[in-house]
């Protein structure tokens, strides 16, 4: 399954860029120019170092939604599907991650589909999207 | 409290997705069905919550016709149970019993419900004079057949009238349409029914999770104690499923009308359906709610793993656990039902909520069950739960302990179209009579219904169903067969009276309240029978001991039946309610109200509706819905003290044996209650005391609670309570109250 992963001895968490990242994912993939809405989120610590909130396409989040809006796709990412979503956010709330996301301005949430994107305007090449086992499912 | 581990090895390896189908039956139940009338309608989504119509429907002239929602009704009544006591008011005389034309069932949802962000919010409210009380009942229902018809057009829908044949009524809120249709032949349980009906009207396989409908089965015809199921397509299990309005004998009122199913196709659900107000304050709320599930539901009550089954060896390791007819509080075999076994037995890590949101998901369900009797023998179904009161009612209560006849009772219960509750409040009444003689073997037309004996459970079950023997006299319920026993001369009245749990009628639900002064009043003192759903208070008063003073329990009477009553006013269920809090919730100031989370309901009807509440203008909400409800009850010749009165047993020991299996506690009781020695007398002695105690203490209760409540120490609402909750504008009602002031 392909998986976002970051390295924090690359990424400086937005001191000597601009959140590149971010931004190419909300316009490119969200279509819309707001870096809070792009699917992963890059945080400095003031004390050095950074956090980032990305998604690793455990799939807990596809246990608990009701509708079955939320399937693996061939390469074995999370994908949701809008026709079928019903906007419960039960799985904003059981990502432990926080990696589901959610523009105020829409009725469905949003999440990572480990596309890429962000990886290639990284300007310190910082992320990558990897192949690892799917993990098994879990009752939660 | 102990808390379980749970163990993801142990759960067992059934295939949930593998029972029985019944869809072979569908052609000729088509074939059987004709269009008795059809009219067209304009669906429309809700404004605020509120679709603005409701749907009244005569099933016997056919009459179909829209009202409006008036301010008026929004106002006062709010929706859900409000709208239900309302149209039933205007529907009904004094004199309406419950086979009459004229009475109604009510389904109504709430404006709150059919939200998808937050848990327990897809409930439906029905409404109907009883058969058991004469006197309106409510049941609060999960199940997609209130959201869905709130999503084709309706804030509720009126059922009147009676068919001369059995009638199926089709609300298509797609495509706009009402109809009548006569069906002949044709299953009547709802297993095969709804399964049928599901797929008859979906319009596709996508289509089948927008398609509710509401039956009961063989049982409810034959009984006085029939129930609605509610059902909801299970998508991972891809088999209907059901909620039950159980209490009070709607499903008899249903069959009696001669309505097989209503059957809803509702639009699509979206998460933006009610058009709320302030959808980023319900999107917030819903997504902190979700947290505490996932965060502390674990080291709480595991409502999301067993479902309420959790508390069945709570209530056994606290002596609380109804045992034999409510006579003991604990049993040894316990283990064999408790939640642990429920874990296993019940499927894991699939969608088990009875609406969208709902992160509590309570509605367990045990797949593979192969039935060993009746007449679906042999088939592999997939059971509800079962539910805590099924586990007690149809478990430990009747000394049932083999978990695989427990699940078989409860699926007989839940496809016949009855209440578990009630069937296990009066099999287990019956059974204690079987153990005293005033039934025996030929009183019983061969039944054996000695405790435990499932096999004969089940069989007078079938009885029932089949409308024959013994069964159809258990199934008048308690109150009826207590008189009929007594008429027949079977035994000594007085302990006949003692040991027959049902108060206006209705059947105790399963909690031992003998120890509990505040869950003796929260069964007896409540407007439509002892159900717990109006005022839990025994896990508060004897697990969590939050209200430990006579004051405390007398004034928790008057909170929380009105708490409780609001979310049967907007269609939201209970239990997400206290079933997990907030980590910091015992730091706050009335912890036991969990302050949060009332919030957060506050914040829910507001950012749906738009109208400002604050958590005192909630009860008031209540109050009003609450009291006129109560002078429903006078209206109908009920409401009053004497109706309010408890069955001994409900309040302490009724026998000997009772006395003595608790001896050091009630001896203990004689000497810090009584101030007196109870050394050197004999058991009946002590037990008098008791009884002259324990009585005299109920009766203060209610003095207590009355006043409380702003009624009479008859339990009449006064006019000035009247007139501060704005009741006095409605003179029917106001007359009602004079004539008993
Ligand atoms: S959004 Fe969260 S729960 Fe879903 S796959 Fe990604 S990390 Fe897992
Ligand atoms: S918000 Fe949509 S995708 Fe998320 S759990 Fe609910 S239905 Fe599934
Ligand atoms: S992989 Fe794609 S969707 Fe995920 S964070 Fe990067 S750009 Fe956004
Ligand atoms: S807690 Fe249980 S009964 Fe209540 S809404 Fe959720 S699933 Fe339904």
């Amino acid at each position: 399954m392909k998986q976002l992963v970051i390295d924090f001895q690359k990424c400086d968490a937005g001191r000597n860029c601009n959140h590149e990242c971010e931004m190419e994912c909300a316009i490119k993939v969200f279509k819309v120019d707001d870096p809070a809405q792009a699917a992963l989120q890059i945080k400095a610590y003031e004390e050095g170092g950074g956090k980032a909130i990305l998604c690793d396409q455990c799939g807990d989040c596809m246990v608990v939604c009701p509708s079955e809006a939320l399937k693996r796709n061939k390469l074995g990412v999370v994908m949701i599907d809008k026709q079928l979503c019903v906007g419960c956010y039960m799985c904003i709330g059981f990502c432990e991650k926080d990696a589901f996301m959610r523009n105020p301005d829409w009725i469905v949430p949003h999440k990572c589909t480990s596309c890429g994107v962000c990886v290639k305007v990284c300007p310190h090449g910082a992320l990558s999207i990897v192949d690892v086992p799917e993990p098994a499912v879990r009752i939660i | 409290m102990s808390q379980l581990v749970f163990d993801p090895t142990k759960v067992m390896d059934i295939d949930y997705t593998k029972r029985t189908e019944y869809l072979d039956r569908l052609e000729a139940l088509r074939a059987g069905m004709r269009t008795l009338k059809e009219v067209p309608f304009q669906p429309s989504l809700p404004d605020k919550g509120y679709t603005n119509r409701t749907l009244y429907v005569n099933v016997g002239n056919l009459e179909v016709t829209e009202k409006p929602v008036t301010q008026q009704m929004k106002d006062v009544f709010i929706g859900g149970r409000g709208f239900g006591l309302y149209h039933l008011w205007n529907a009904v005389k004094p004199t309406t019993r419950w086979n009459d034309p004229e009475n109604e069932i009510v389904i109504s949802p709430g404006p709150v419900a059919g939200m998808t962000q937050y848990a327990g919010t897809g409930k439906s409210l029905v409404v109907s004079l009883s058969p058991q009380t004469d006197i309106p009942i409510d049941s609060n229902v999960g199940g997609f057949y209130g959201p869905l018809l709130k999503f084709s057009g309706f804030d509720a829908l009126e059922l009147q009238g009676k068919a001369d044949k059995d009638v199926i009524l089709f609300v298509d809120g797609v495509k706009g349409i009402i109809r009548i249709e006569e069906v002949e032949g044709g299953p009547e349980d709802s297993h095969v029914l709804a399964e049928l009906l599901t797929h008859m009207y979906a319009e596709d396989e996508k289509d089948l999770p927008n398609v509710s409908v509401v039956s009961s089965g063989a049982a409810a015809a034959h009984s006085l104690i029939g129930m609605l199921n509610f059902s909801f397509y299970d998508r991972r299990r891809k088999c209907v499923r059901f909620k039950q309005a159980g209490r009070g004998g709607i499903g008899t009122v249903f069959r009696d009308k001669r309505i097989r199913a209503l059957v809803v196709r509702g639009p699509k659900v979206a998460g933006d359906l009610n058009h709320p107000v302030d959808p980023e304050t319900i999107a917030k709320t819903g997504i902190k709610y979700h947290k505490e599930i996932r965060e502390n539901d674990g080291g709480q009550c595991m409502m999301r793993r067993n479902g309420t089954a959790h508390i069945v060896e709570i209530m056994d390791a606290y002596d609380l656990l109804p045992v034999h007819n409510f006579q003991y509080g604990s049993h040894p075999d316990v283990h064999k039902i408790d939640s642990a076994y429920w874990q296993q037995r019940c499927t894991q890590a699939t969608v088990d909520g009875c609406w969208y949101g709902c992160s509590m998901a309570c509605a367990k369900g045990a797949d593979g069950l192969v039935l060993k009797t009746g007449p679906y023998k042999g088939d592999m179904v997939t059971v509800d739960g079962p539910e805590y009161e099924n586990a007690a009612g149809l478990g430990s209560n009747c000394g049932v302990f083999d978990p695989d006849y427990l699940l078989e009772l409860n699926f007989y219960c839940d496809t016949y179209g009855i209440c578990t509750i009630t069937w296990g409040t009066l099999t287990a009444f019956v059974m204690e009579c079987y153990q005293r003689g005033i039934l025996n073997r030929e009183r019983t037309c061969g039944l054996e219904m000695t405790w435990g004996n499932a096999e004969a459970d089940l069989e007078m079950m079938h009885q029932m169903a089949r409308g024959e023997g013994f069964g159809k006299i258990a199934g008048m319920g308690v109150k009826k067969m207590k008189e009929y026993f007594i008429k027949q001369g079977w035994g000594d009245p007085q302990l006949i009276n003692d040991i027959g749990m049902e108060n206006k009628g209705l059947e105790y639900s399963q909690y031992m309240s003998k120890e509990s002064l505040a869950q003796q009043g929260g069964y007896a003192l409540t407007n439509k029978g002892p159900q717990h759903d109006e005022a839990w208070l025994i896990f508060m008063d004897m697990v969590n001991k939050q209200i430990p003073t006579f004051e405390d329990k007398a004034e928790a009477l008057y909170y929380f039946p009105l708490f409780r009553t609001w979310f049967g006013l907007n269609g939201f269920c209970k239990l997400p309610w206290n079933d997990v809090v907030p980590a910091n919730n015992s730091e706050q100031p009335e912890a036991h109200k969990v302050p949060e989370h009332v919030q957060n309901y506050v914040d829910l009807f507001s950012a749906t509706t738009g109208v400002k509440i604050d958590k005192e203008e909630l009860i008031v909400q209540s109050a009003k819905v609450y009291n006129f409800q109560r002078v429903f009850n006078i209206r109908m010749g009920k409401g009053l003290r004497l109706h309010d009165a408890a069955p001994y047993r409900s309040l302490g020991p009724v026998t000997k044996e009772e006395y003595e299996s608790r001896a050091e506690r009630y001896d203990q009781q004689i000497v810090t209650e009584m101030g007196l020695d109870p050394a050197g007398k004999s058991t009946e002695e002590k037990m008098a005391l008791h009884r002259t105690w324990r009585t005299g203490r109920f009766s203060k209760l209610m003095d207590s609670v009355y006043a409380r409540r702003g009624w009479t120490s008859n339990g009449v609402p006064t006019l000035e309570r009247l007139k501060e909750l704005g009741l006095d504008a409605f003179p029917e009602v106001v007359d009602v109250v004079k004539q008993h002031l």
